[in-house]
């Protein structure tokens, strides 16, 4: 029994049967067969076997940029707020300047928006850096709040969707692998259509053709397309996990 | 001695004595959970609602090794004919422990340790098997969350009345059905691919012989519940067709 | 479960959109989300229904069981109005003992069915004295986007127009079925509720839950017909913000023009064409 490459798995299916194959994230192996462990879209990669998910909640992995709100300061750091119910933590040490106790609050205050990169994550919580270039607070333009499995089709392969979309309301989009997408334009009607942009391209995810869909979308909003150099069209993340986006 | 005729060799509903109740399901009923599911067998609805991996608190309750997973399991109070007085009863608590157990069974949260996963199953309409339509729909619920699972579990409620084995009681045969031998309700909750039982109770009283058929009456249940979950699961967009059924509807205002 | 964490930004951004009439998900500062009812979700009560704006769903039941009348109201039935603000519809809500929102909401919605003398209780009395129907409204969350307050309200009045009289057999005692009838309601003074908030300097209606985290004030006013006119029959202040008045003009002159534009339809939502 074949399953279609782009197909959705169920817990418990047979994706492939063969002792070449290798299960990857996602699956695991029965006997001779390699089995979906959840519930996605299997993907099967020079006899690599995955499945990719398609919903659920946002798991922070090492690595990844994510999108937070300062919700309390401690005495050597800042606790963010990055959706679900966990907290991470910024240690003082990992911002770009040196800040002593006194400068915390004027340096990122409780409600302040910022991008950062997740460090490490450990059994007693999420450490945070924000010591890199393109990582800070963020300040002005709104956040909106996605399915994060979603987060690889906003950006596109190699950043091309997320490059159409700037090009064609001219907004700056920052992608936070945690679901959070900030927008920021010169517009409110701009920054709305991005909003709208976005939203289409998440309720249209797992559908093949996606950018040709997404272009005539754009188009219908009023707006021009820049024809991307698509450089393969997918429905994987694969190449997404450490892209910090459109940072400005 | 002559043996006593079996008083029930035709369903009060009309059904064959293995044939399950007309059955629905869909995915992603509630926008803002992790995941979420509506299962229907007849007149039985449950709602599968599914939050997490998330922190658990307080923190002495907190598995350094892995997730934990927590049902709780309710009827809403309009869900049967006398009024279900809202809060905890010992009937949904147990209800939520026989449910967490089938569910464990399946799901892995190693790569979670210090969360909890909340899977809330409420009943909004219920004619018997309210508990394995409830974890018909939370193993929908758990999968669109995508949290990891060795396989799915489905469930099925088969028994005996009078002298007769039958799949899916409605609430006729498990309720109100006493003549002869009366009626014996044995839920069963079977894992897809390994074909294990992950729940079993029993209630009321049946032979050995007949115990065993009744599993294998559950087994071939299960299967066909089991196309209905994956369905649902893989028509979450509609795009492979319409989405079997249309759950809560009756006559639109 | 935790607070629901809004960014500064995000604030100011919703209160700029405000200041030129946009709200982020495109609607006007007085417009409401796309309404969806659905009955029939149980047949073993009176009714049960399900109340949709946009993305907020609640579902709505209704019980009669007999009981014996309150002392000082010998002959008339009683109501009891419940909310659930169940985990499974909102991050923000928890398991256990009902919060201060659940019972402020159950609160709120009961008194304006209460007032506005919707509900015949007189028409509820079965022997003076003995024994009555108890009518009991039941308010489950499904889902929370926002404005729980108006979506459970509506589902709430829409359960009671719909419910079905039980048929009570007096001699022997007990419950067989339902009937085709409704049960006993003053349909003419049905009153439905709408909640306000303030964001920015702006009255806005059918609050989404990002709203509803950085609004100042939200009020809540059930308005019935009185002869054709708007009549006012219950009101409710939450949160700390202020209402000043040029805030009350604005607010009364959008209960008259809302009023006028949705009252038929929700009348035919609750009491059938």
């Amino acid at each position: 029994m074949v399953i279609e490459k782009r197909q959705i798995v169920i817990p418990g299916e047979t994706l492939v049967s063969g002792n070449e194959y290798l299960p990857g994230d996602g699956a695991y192996r029965d006997g001779g067969d390699v089995v979906a462990g959840r519930y996605g879209i299997m993907n099967i990669f020079e006899k690599h076997v995955r499945v990719i998910p398609v919903s659920g909640a946002y798991y922070p992995r090492r690595g990844n940029t994510i999108i937070g709100t300062i919700v309390d300061i401690t005495f050597n750091g800042w606790l963010i707020d990055f959706g679900g119910a966990q907290n991470a933590f910024l240690p003082v040490a990992e911002v770009p300047r040196y800040i002593n106790r006194n400068e915390m609050r004027e340096y990122l205050d409780f409600g302040e928006a910022v991008v950062v990169k997740v460090w490490d994550v450990k059994s007693r919580g999420v450490d945070l850096s924000m010591k890199m270039r393109g990582f800070g607070k963020i300040e002005g333009g709104m956040i909106i709040s996605v399915s994060p499995n979603k987060v690889p089709r906003i950006i596109g392969k190699e950043g091309s969707m997320v490059k159409m979309i700037k090009d064609a309301t001219g907004c700056s989009i920052t992608v936070g692998q945690n679901g959070k997408v900030w927008i920021s334009g010169n517009d409110s009607d701009k920054e709305l259509a991005t909003k709208k942009i976005i939203e289409f391209i998440v309720a249209h995810a797992t559908i093949t053709g996606l950018t040709e869909k997404v272009e005539k979308f754009i188009k219908k909003l009023g707006l021009k397309v820049n024809s991307p150099e698509i450089i393969a069209e997918n429905t994987d993340g694969e190449s997404e996990q450490n892209v910090g986006e459109d940072n400005e | 001695m002559a043996v006593k005729k079996n008083l029930y060799t035709k369903r009060e509903s009309g059904r064959a004595m293995d044939e399950v109740r007309p059955m629905t399901a869909k995915v992603g009923v509630v926008p803002s959970a992790d995941g979420s599911a509506i299962f229907e067998t007849g007149k039985t609805k449950a709602i599968a609602v599914v939050r997490g991996p998330r922190t658990l608190h307080p923190q002495h309750m907190q598995n350094p090794k892995n997730g934990v997973l927590r049902v709780n399991y309710g009827m809403m109070p309009f869900s049967v004919e006398d009024r279900i007085r809202p809060g905890p009863n010992r009937r949904s608590e147990e209800i939520s422990k026989v449910t967490e157990w089938a569910l464990s069974s399946v799901v892995d949260l190693s790569e979670f340790p210090n969360t909890v996963v909340d899977v809330f199953i409420q009943i909004p309409q219920a004619d018997a098997g309210t508990r394995v339509a409830g974890i018909n729909a939370a193993a929908m619920a758990l999968a669109h969350a995508g949290i990891p699972m060795k396989e799915m579990v489905s469930a099925i409620g088969v028994g005996k009345i009078d002298k007769s084995l039958v799949v899916d009681l409605d609430k006729y045969e498990d309720s109100l059905f006493h003549d002869g031998e009366g009626s014996t309700d044995i839920p069963m909750v079977f894992t897809s691919r390994t074909k294990n039982l992950a729940l079993l109770q029993l209630d009321g009283k049946i032979s050995i012989p007949e115990f065993k058929e009744t599993i294998e009456l559950a087994k071939k249940a299960c299967e066909k519940i089991l196309v209905v979950q994956m369905e649902a699961l893989k028509n979450v967009n509609g795009e492979n067709g319409a989405p079997k059924g249309v759950p809560l509807e009756g006559n639109n205002g | 479960m935790g607070d629901f964490i809004i960014p500064n930004l995000q604030k100011e951004k919703i209160e700029e959109f405000i200041a030129e009439n946009k709200r982020l998900d495109g609607r006007k500062s007085d417009e409401y989300r796309k309404l969806v009812v659905k009955d029939g979700i149980s047949e073993n009560s009176a009714s049960a229904v399900s109340v949709k704006f946009g993305k907020t769903e609640v579902l709505a039941g209704v019980h009669l069981a007999l009981a014996a009348p309150y002392p000082d109201s010998q002959d008339q039935g009683t109501f009891m109005t419940n909310a659930e603000l169940h985990p499974m519809a909102s991050q923000q809500f928890d398991m256990g003992r009902p919060g201060i929102e659940s019972v402020e909401l159950a609160r709120v919605i009961d008194r304006g069915i209460r007032e506005s003398g919707f509900i015949d209780f007189k028409g509820l009395c079965i022997k003076e004295g003995e024994k009555v129907w108890q009518v009991f409204v039941d308010i489950v969350t499904i889902n929370d986007d926002g404005n729980l307050l108006d979506v459970a309200g509506l589902a709430s009045l829409i359960a009671l127009g719909r419910a079905r009289m039980p048929i009570y057999n007096a001699e022997e005692d007990k419950v067989e079925g339902y009937s085709d009838k409704g049960i006993p309601l003053n349909k003419d003074v049905l009153s439905f509720s709408m909640t306000f908030h303030k964001i920015g300097k702006k009255i806005v209606v059918d609050v989404s839950k990002e709203e509803e985290a950085v609004s100042e004030f939200r009020l809540t006013i059930a308005v019935g017909d009185n002869g054709g006119e708007p009549r006012i029959t219950a009101m409710q202040k939450g949160k700390s913000g202020v209402i000043t008045s040029e805030d009350m003009e604005t607010i009364l002159k959008l209960v008259e023009s809302k009023w006028a534009e949705m009252f038929p339809k929700i009348k035919e939502f609750v009491l059938g064409k």
